[in-house]
């Protein structure tokens, strides 16, 4: 890896001197881009040339790799290749993908620490086997000469071993004592230096017993404890990192008339931006040209679409209907309401108090205990065989090997990682490690409604008070839009009526003319209709003026999840910044009890810290940045993958897909995890009940310790393993 | 147990191997991607002539 040296060099040495064309040529060339993208469908060996094809016939792409493990495929390109061009190809060949933006997937960090602790552990098995061969030839009666060079060739494998293997713990055991806590690091490193050390003088002095296999072998198995910690984490970051790199933020920027695509970061206060029909409002601003409806579903929870004209006050994140909007920036990236928002829920995530897990509670009683164990076998030793130093730190050394916290340091890991690695698999991800203990302990569960227990796609409803010919009109009318209501009615399977000179007027509504008579549909106030209190739109033709009535799609699952939830004995609650009329009609379709409707963002936050005090788990379920807040707020919070930026950042667990059911899978395995992380405290503390007596006592053997450690991890990793 | 002399260093130097293997297998990002991997292998694309 070091023989970088290239082979030219030698073959011709005048190269050095002047540098070659192709050098040159390589100096001048100009820098390739790096293109990104996610392929979620691609899952077989064809799918790969099929890709890597389809992105080589793409003009000025160089090379293309596809990696199927993390589903992408990274183009290198020319500068001026852009992610817009690819993609309608790769849909061409049948692949749906999205750009992700580079910058955001900085895997590399998490990569390096990883390979750092799977080199360790590969060394640290390589000397395991090895000194287990001595070991064992050692354990059926090697003597005298033979035995001292057993040890002695142990010895020169395990003190370099530990010296480099137990790095992390020495380095974490280091920083507990220094803020003066014990934490499992102590006893860890405790027992690797006692173990390496007394068993080196006892090789000295031709002893009898080495503990050079223990220590090698705690060491090794508690790696493989960090790694799989480890491994659950990164996995968890990089499919966060993923869905927060979908979203490349540009803007169509104003410059002189001319549209100009920016990265969002260099669009400054009083530029002009462009934002088309279906985009989302990328910065704070002012409309000051154009006419639209603005839907702010994720920033308020209102389903209902509002008017936005000039003078109208945008923030970002709401989504842009009808009409093109030109805006004037008001506040851009780190200035705009959203990342304000994202700044609050930072503040309160700090605030929010600091979870115990299990595994630290055990590990709170544990290490004293160990501590107190060992030091009084030792105090208890010095007096009994009135002052000999060597056999009484023998004792404490055993004691220390066998108390291993092989329980805590590797159940709980393969625990979280068999667990968070099958609710992948079913579309939840978790993101924070403790969330898993939290969510199995929750009681209640808060609901948001739009865009969470709802689509936020409306249907329409009672269409049969509708005549079947003004129907056909309202249909007609509705196919010449892109407003969520008007496609609602266009999907519809109706034979549309002979309506001319179709024309949409962004923010009120499409007219058009039917045998002459003119026909509208939109707003209430502008086809000259009374309001209803649904969300709705109106219809006016020859035979009069009609509302017709639209309710929120549900999100699929969302009856199951709830079904199984109140199965498992939760209570649930509805909140919503909704209409009364819209949550109520929802409550009484999920069969919810327990709702309230309008609330603000704070009082959202309010209920569920109210919850919160009268001693419930509260699990927020929610989507929008009117929900983060009480995200932040909640016991264990969940979102689903539509849902804003702001919301997945604060929320531990996020749904990657569609479907809602999984919330009842992920409470169910959560109490699952919980009871197997029991379970092996139980297991191992059964094992120690048995062997630390032994210890004690002064008759626990080398191959004792080998046996009780080896054994008791081996259960609790298999017992991890039974998760359903 | 002359014979010891010998084993004892073929042992090591056989798990040194592997060791060294397991390295190399690392330090090259062997295991980036071990699905593609083993798709990879089976495609026919590059049988007869060496990917240019």
């Amino acid at each position: 890896m070091a023989m970088t040296e290239s082979p030219q060099m030698i073959a011709c040495p005048a190269c050095v001197v002047a540098p070659s064309a192709e050098r040159l040529a390589e100096l001048t060339v100009v820098p390739n881009a790096r293109l990104m993208l996610s392929l979620p469908s691609a899952h077989c060996a064809a799918c790969i040339s099929t890709v890597e094809a389809t992105m080589l016939a793409q003009p000025g792409v160089h090379s293309a790799r596809v990696n199927l493990t993390l589903r992408r495929v990274s183009v290198e390109a020319d500068a001026d290749v852009t992610a817009a061009q690819l993609i309608p190809a790769l849909e061409a060949a049948g692949y749906e993908a999205h750009e992700l933006d580079p910058g955001l997937l900085s895997s590399t960090e998490t990569d390096r620490q990883g390979r750092e602790i799977l080199m360790r552990l590969g060394v640290a098995f390589f000397s395991m086997m090895n000194i287990m061969l001595l070991s064992v030839a050692v354990w059926s009666g090697a003597e005298d000469a033979t035995r001292d060079m057993f040890h002695w060739i142990s010895a020169m494998i395990a003190i370099p071993t530990v010296v480099f293997v137990g790095q992390p713990f020495f380095r974490a055991a280091w920083a507990a004592l220094r803020v003066g806590r014990l934490g499992m690091d102590v006893p860890i490193s405790l027992a690797l230096i006692l173990a390496s050390g007394i068993s080196l003088y006892e090789t000295l002095n031709g002893g009898e017993h080495a503990y050079f296999d223990a220590a090698v072998m705690l060491s090794f198995f508690l790696l493989l404890g960090r790694y799989l910690d480890h491994r659950s984490r990164a996995l968890a970051r990089s499919a966060a990192e993923e869905l927060a790199a979908l979203e490349v933020p540009r803007a169509i920027v104003l410059l002189d008339g001319v549209e100009t695509l920016r990265p969002i970061a260099e669009v400054a206060k009083g530029d002009l931006v462009l934002v088309r029909p279906g985009g989302r409002m990328p910065v704070d601003g002012i409309v000051t040209a154009g006419t639209s409806e603005v839907d702010r579903g994720l920033l308020t929870g209102e389903s209902l679409p509002s008017f936005a004209g000039p003078g109208t006050v945008v923030s970002a994140g709401e989504v842009n209907l009808t009409g093109p909007l030109t805006l004037r920036v008001i506040a851009a990236g780190r200035d705009s309401s959203l990342h304000r928002m994202a700044d609050l829920v930072a503040v309160a995530e700090n605030a929010r108090t600091r979870y115990t897990t299990l595994a630290e509670r055990a590990a709170s009683w544990y290490s004293p205990l160990v501590h107190i164990l060992s030091f009084s076998a030792f105090g208890y030793w010095m007096w009994q065989t009135g002052g000999d130093v060597r056999f009484a730190v023998n004792i404490s050394a055993a004691v220390l090997i066998i108390t291993c916290p092989c329980a805590l340091g590797l159940a709980v890991p393969a625990v979280v990682t068999a667990a968070s690695g099958k609710l992948f698999r079913k579309g939840v991800l978790i993101k924070n490690g403790t969330a898993l203990e939290r969510l199995a302990e929750v009681d209640t569960v808060v609901f948001d409604k739009t865009g969470t227990l709802t689509m936020g796609t409306p249907e329409p409803v009672d269409l049969t008070a509708l005549a079947a010919a003004d129907l056909a009109v309202a249909v007609a009318l509705a196919r010449a839009s892109s407003h969520p209501l008007a496609q609602a009615l266009a999907r519809l399977d109706v034979v549309s009526a002979a309506v001319t000179d179709l024309r949409e007027v962004p923010g009120y509504g499409v007219e058009g003319r039917l045998a002459g008579q003119p026909v509208r549909l939109g707003r209430a106030a502008w086809v000259g209709a009374d309001p209803v209190a649904m969300t709705a739109t109106y219809l006016s033709c020859g035979t009069g003026r009609h509302a017709i009535s639209f309710t929120d799609q549900l999100r699929p699952g969302a009856e199951a999840a709830i079904a199984e939830l109140m199965a498992q004995g939760k209570a649930i609650k509805l909140v919503s910044g909704d209409t009364e009329a819209a949550v109520a009609a929802l409550a009484q379709r999920l069969g919810i009890a327990d709702w309230v409707a309008g609330a603000l963002p704070a009082e959202k936050a309010a209920i569920v810290r109210g919850l919160a005090d009268q001693g419930r788990k509260v699990l927020m379920v929610g989507d929008g940045l009117n929900d983060t807040a009480a995200l932040a707020a909640a016991h264990v919070s969940i979102s689903p993958a539509s849902a804003l930026d702001a919301a997945r950042v604060a929320s531990d667990i996020v749904l990657l897909g569609r479907d809602m059911a999984p919330i009842g899978d992920a409470a169910r395995i959560s109490r699952q995890a919980t009871r197997r992380m029991i379970e092996n405290f139980e297991i191992s503390a059964a094992y120690n009940v048995i062997a630390v007596p032994l210890a004690l006592m002064g008759s626990a053997t080398p191959l004792a310790a080998a046996l009780a450690m080896s054994l008791s991890s081996i259960t609790v990793s298999l017992n991890a393993l039974r998760l359903k | 147990m002359q014979i010891l002399t010998i084993l004892i260093p073929v042992s090591l130097l056989l798990g040194g191997i592997g060791l060294a293997g397991f390295f190399w297998a690392m330090r090259t990002k062997q295991f980036d991607d071990p699905q593609g991997d083993a798709s990879r292998i089976l495609t026919k694309e590059w049988d007869d002539h060496p990917r240019p």
